[in-house]
């Protein structure tokens, strides 16, 4: 069972139009918030949807979870994709038994 | 290098169900028990109730806003389940009762929550002084607070029906009505009358901590239905063994979720983990619906011939999908059928192409009854009676949780829109049979409890 409440991962997913910045505006936000990237896997999921996932380490972050989740949300509608941020745990209950 | 541990089609998929299914928690729900506030008066008694609900939720709202954004997953509702109040109030009168109800919703108000149930009395059997002045108080709890939600089970397997309860029910249902008409006779939408109530039900309005249960406890309530309605759109000519494992797989990975968001509100609250509650509860909202599903397994209108059976499949592949991804599966845990709250059935009602007697023989298969109908509000209590009371024997002899929450909205006719807001939905009256059941309710007594052997 998932009893853990977190290993300090998340992973952040940007969905949208592909465009010139996105990848520095998000990891430039995730450095300046000492969040360490472990993983980025890029995918074109459905037709001309640019998807990216990223694993991130909370662990010495800087900031707060809600204050980074808010500064990630910012820049994603200034780009018009859509940024999401969320715990591991979440996807290792859904997806693994 | 950390590998993703996940695929892009296993994120997207979570990503998906909240953004587009409307997945969510439906409600993060602390069961509180109040037996420690028993008093001498009911001044005391009110001033240690409040003291200790808000205490212990204190943080119960920050804590599941932080809990969503977490996850990613929204959190819709927080509630509050306490003790019985019939239990902790033996010699209330029954405008005490109305003090302590009002006091409830000051801490509901205080604590920024929706709903607080557990004005609740048990009288399967017989009814105490308490029991009797606390449902004598109901219309008037109910119609003086926003926040408080009513229950009383008047019926189970092991004891039979109280019938003298049940008639009385059918009279607290039409008073309720009267005092709240001018709202809808919104009163009745936090007034359920079990058969077989449980006693970790995180969903309102049949919420109620039960004695048997610890000091605190926090149950969750899953919803999702418009998960298992795309998964089902995208299985157009699946048999019904593939329909039940694309169901099951389905309340497994939403179960997970509810699970995990359980666990560590547990954690992060410092009250115990109770029970996870496996249910498909609808909302007015486009999609998440359960009318639909049963709609998309291959019926032209909810309602029709085939509902019972569809629905029969559906309640128990969700069942046994949740099951195994929790460790505590407990409350009403099935499929709901308000028909206010759900989209395809405010239609079915609107076409009439659903009857209150299609809706009887449903609740027969999944959880949990007769729920938010409005009736024309010149039904008399004694046709009330006699739908709880068959309703009941649904419940009774098949060893199950039913409920009627019904709402006889003063002045309106079958036909009439009716009104509630938010989740409560709207819906069009639903018209009865006009036969007299006055005679049959009138004899009193209890309806035996039924034999346990010989099952057919």
């Amino acid at each position: 069972m998932p009893t853990s409440i977190s290993s300090g991962r998340a992973i952040v997913t940007i969905i949208g139009l592909d465009r010139v910045g996105i990848i520095a505006a998000v990891t430039g936000a995730l450095a300046e918030a000492n969040v360490n990237i472990l993983d980025i896997s890029q995918s074109v999921l459905r037709e001309e949807v640019f998807t990216m996932i990223m694993m991130v380490d909370l662990a010495k972050a800087r900031v707060p979870y809600e204050e980074l989740s808010t500064r990630l949300k910012d820049i994603g509608r200034d780009l018009k994709v859509q940024v999401e941020v969320q715990r591991e745990d979440i996807f290792k209950a859904m997806h693994r038994i | 290098m950390h590998s993703l541990r996940f695929s892009a089609e296993e994120i997207i998929e979570t990503i998906d169900m909240v953004k587009v299914e409307r997945l969510d928690i439906r409600t993060i729900t602390i069961g509180i028990s109040l037996l420690d506030c028993v008093s001498d008066g009911v001044g005391p008694l009110c001033e240690r109730i409040y003291d200790k609900v808000t205490r212990v939720a204190a943080n119960l709202t920050r804590t599941s806003r932080a809990i969503g954004a977490e996850f990613g997953i929204p959190i819709v509702n927080n509630r509050i389940s306490v003790t019985p109040i019939s239990l902790i109030a033996g010699r209330a009168t029954p405008d005490d009762f109305v003090a302590i109800a009002r006091t409830l919703d000051r801490a509901a108000d205080e604590l920024g929550i929706d709903f607080i149930g557990g004005f609740s009395a048990q009288v399967e059997k017989g009814m105490t002084t308490g029991a009797a002045n606390l449902i004598a108080a109901i219309p008037q709890a109910l119609a003086a607070t926003k926040r408080v939600c009513s229950s009383v089970n008047i019926g189970t397997t092991k004891a039979g029906l109280n019938m003298d309860a049940v008639a009385m029910m059918g009279r607290t249902v039409k008073e309720t009505a009267a005092l709240t008409a001018e709202q809808g006779s919104i009163g009745c939408a936090k007034l359920v009358v079990f058969c077989n109530a449980v006693q970790d039900n995180p969903f309102m309005a049949g919420a109620f901590h039960g004695t048997g249960e610890p000091d605190c406890v926090v149950n969750v309530g899953i919803s999702g239905p418009g998960v298992v309605l795309r998964a089902l759109e995208q299985a157009d000519h699946a048999d019904f063994g593939a329909l039940a494992t694309l169901i099951k797989r389905m309340a497994f990975k939403i179960t997970r979720a509810g699970e995990l968001v359980g666990r560590t509100a547990s954690e992060r609250l410092g009250i115990p983990f109770g029970i996870v509650d496996l249910s498909l509860a609808p909302t007015p909202a486009k999609g998440d619906s359960v009318a639909r599903i049963l709609e998309a397994m291959g019926l032209e209108r909810v309602g029709t011939h085939g509902t019972t059976a569809a629905l029969a499949l559906l309640n128990d592949a969700v069942k046994k999908g949740g099951a195994m991804a929790s460790s505590h599966v407990g409350g009403l845990s099935g499929a709901f059928i308000p028909v206010s709250e759900d989209e395809g059935m405010i239609e079915a009602a609107e076409n009439g192409d659903i009857s209150l007697d299609k809706l009887e023989a449903m609740t027969s298969v999944c959880s949990v009854g007769l729920d938010m109908i409005v009736i024309p509000g010149d039904t008399p209590a004694e046709t009330i009676s006699a739908i709880i009371a068959d309703e009941a024997a649904i419940g009774m002899i098949n060893r199950k949780t039913t409920a009627v929450r019904v709402i006889p909205a003063v002045g309106r006719q079958a036909g009439d829109l009716v009104e509630f807001g938010g989740l409560l939905g709207h819906a069009r009256v639903i018209p009865v049979n006009t036969r007299s059941s006055a005679k049959f309710v009138a004899r009193g007594g209890r309806i035996p409890a039924p034999l346990q052997a010989l099952n057919n």
